[in-house]
């Protein structure tokens, strides 16, 4: 593997795990209040998270190019072709896969644990805390689905990324690229790359739910 | 403070972090934006500039390769600095809503109509029109790149004078296959259909060394397959104020050098035996009275200059 293809794939790992990170911020909270109260209108919010979870790739990517592009509304942050536009995105792209997981995830927590932990004299957080805890293969689980869903998807990295080397170029848009440039040698050897990162992490994920 | 809000603000943190690297570690040198015809791209004429630019003058040139219509739009908005395209029409109107100036041609060479060895439609040695005139009346399958490209700009001026002044009419004939896509992805799509269709030789060259197709060429010289390559910088008024307008002017400096010519001319020689993309700065400016010089003037001029005075955005030096 040239050391070119290295750094893509390095980006690119680094890309879609900070927009995992990102989208974590707010899922987590989302997912929490979801699972664990019960009001009005809340499975109607699931749902439109679950509808959400197909959201297309280039839609998404088309929707942010209008805001980041120079002319856009968000233009004079000067977002648009930058890492940092590709992992807003991809941040946005899993935020519905994300809270969808992590909902059910917490939902299908034992109720009497949280209550357990508020009679031991666990504040609210804590009681939080131990409920994450006792759906961390969920939320793991809920982890990786969103990685995969980021590293995997083109429309938005292409779209906002514009794949500028040594910047934007991330394995998926260099795949295409090198397609359309006549290099399939290349597209293939990272076309085996991602897949390689995404099977194992899959692996990973089925190994946590048998055990 | 819980536990929960720790977790929260470590991954605010990571997050933050993470992105600062990767932004800082592409930004430790100055960087102009440029969109790109994907010819010049596919080609990997703008990877080896961008890295001769790069050594040389310490800029990284972040390349962005669409079809010329799209390029044009790019450096319209004020998302790129500046654009590299080959479609005098597109490019007229882009100076004329004051998008754009400092337009200098770069280069040239020739569009190529090629087609399956067998050539069901017996347009071996006709010219380009009687060509297409000939693929039309036989309905031989002609693949297109549909793509608002200057490939496809060409194309369409070309069929308008076969006696198809309404593109999309064309849409309705069986025989017609729009891509949508690049010159690379439409080379292939006319391979595997054995259809003809139209390209830049620098792309044509390309694939067809690299064994990807088998398409053969059957008409490649000629006033109305040339091609003509420029450069212009985005204009920095209106919505573009914060384009980097010197720094374009300075890449265009260096592309008109003796130094970038040279490279332009040069490129692909090892490797294909023919330059690619001739250098046409030079050529213009001796006023040469050459077959090719005349063609240029006669295809790629506007009011006989490369680009007339209220465009050049008080740059003169660059058309002494």
């Amino acid at each position: 593997m040239s050391e070119q293809l290295i750094e893509v794939v390095l980006r690119s790992i680094w890309i879609s795990g900070a927009a995992l990170l990102f989208s974590l911020t707010w899922c987590l909270p989302i997912s929490l209040f979801l699972g664990l109260r019960n009001f009005r209108g809340r499975n109607i919010i699931i749902s439109i998270f679950n509808a959400f979870i197909g959201f297309p790739t280039v839609a998404l990517g088309i929707i942010l190019v209008a805001l980041f592009s120079n002319a856009g509304a968000l233009g004079s942050l000067g977002l648009l072709y930058t890492p940092t536009a590709i992992i807003i995105g991809q941040a946005l792209l899993v935020t519905p896969i994300l809270v969808s997981l992590l909902t059910s995830a917490i939902e299908s927590v034992d109720p009497s644990i949280r209550d357990l932990a508020k009679t031991l004299g666990a504040s609210d957080g804590q009681a939080k805390l131990a409920v994450l805890s006792e759906a961390r293969k969920g939320t793991i689980l809920a982890g990786i689905a969103a990685f995969n869903r980021a590293i995997g998807e083109l429309g938005v990295a292409l779209m906002v990324g514009a794949s500028l080397r040594g910047y934007t170029r991330v394995m998926t848009t260099q795949i295409a690229l090198e397609y359309n440039r006549g290099e399939w040698e290349l597209s293939v050897q990272l076309a085996i790359v991602l897949l390689a990162i995404v099977f194992s992490l899959t692996l990973l994920a089925n190994m946590l739910r048998r055990d | 403070m819980n536990k929960l809000a720790l977790i929260l603000v470590v991954l605010v943190i990571a997050g933050v972090s993470a992105v600062a690297a990767i932004e800082l570690s592409g930004r430790t040198v100055p960087r102009l934006k440029v969109s790109t015809t994907t010819s010049l791209f596919d080609t990997g004429l703008l990877d080896n500039i961008a890295d001769e630019y790069l050594n040389n003058y310490g800029v990284r040139l972040d390349v962005i390769s669409l079809g010329t219509g799209p390029a044009l739009d790019q450096a319209g908005s004020g998302d790129v600095d500046v654009t590299f395209v080959h479609s005098p029409t597109l490019e007229n109107l882009f100076l004329t809503d004051n998008s754009g100036g400092a337009r200098k041609i770069i280069a040239y060479n020739f569009f190529a109509i090629i087609g399956p060895d067998e050539d069901p439609a017996g347009i071996e040695n006709l010219s380009t029109i009687a060509a297409l005139q000939k693929i039309a009346e036989t309905k031989a399958e002609w693949v297109s790149r549909d793509d608002n490209s200057g490939t496809n700009t060409k194309e369409k001026a070309l069929w308008k004078s076969v006696g198809f002044p309404d593109f999309t009419a064309l849409y309705e004939e069986n025989w017609f296959t729009a891509t949508g896509q690049g010159m690379g992805a439409t080379l292939v799509v006319a391979n595997e259909h054995r259809g003809y269709t139209i390209t830049d030789t620098g792309t044509y060259l390309k694939y067809f060394n690299d064994n990807l197709i088998n398409l053969k060429t059957f008409v490649s010289s000629g006033k109305d397959l040339l091609n003509v390559y420029s450069v212009m910088a985005a204009n920095p008024v209106d919505n573009r104020e914060n384009v980097d307008f010197q720094g374009a002017i300075d890449f265009i400096e260096y592309l008109i050098s003796d130094n970038g010519q040279s490279f332009i001319g040069n490129f692909g020689v090892a490797e294909y035996g023919a330059p690619l993309f001739n250098p046409a700065v030079q050529l213009l400016k001796e006023n040469a009275d050459s077959e090719i010089a005349t063609w240029i003037r006669d295809t790629a001029f506007f009011e006989n200059s490369e680009c007339p005075q209220q465009y050049r955005l008080g740059q003169e030096q660059l058309y002494q």
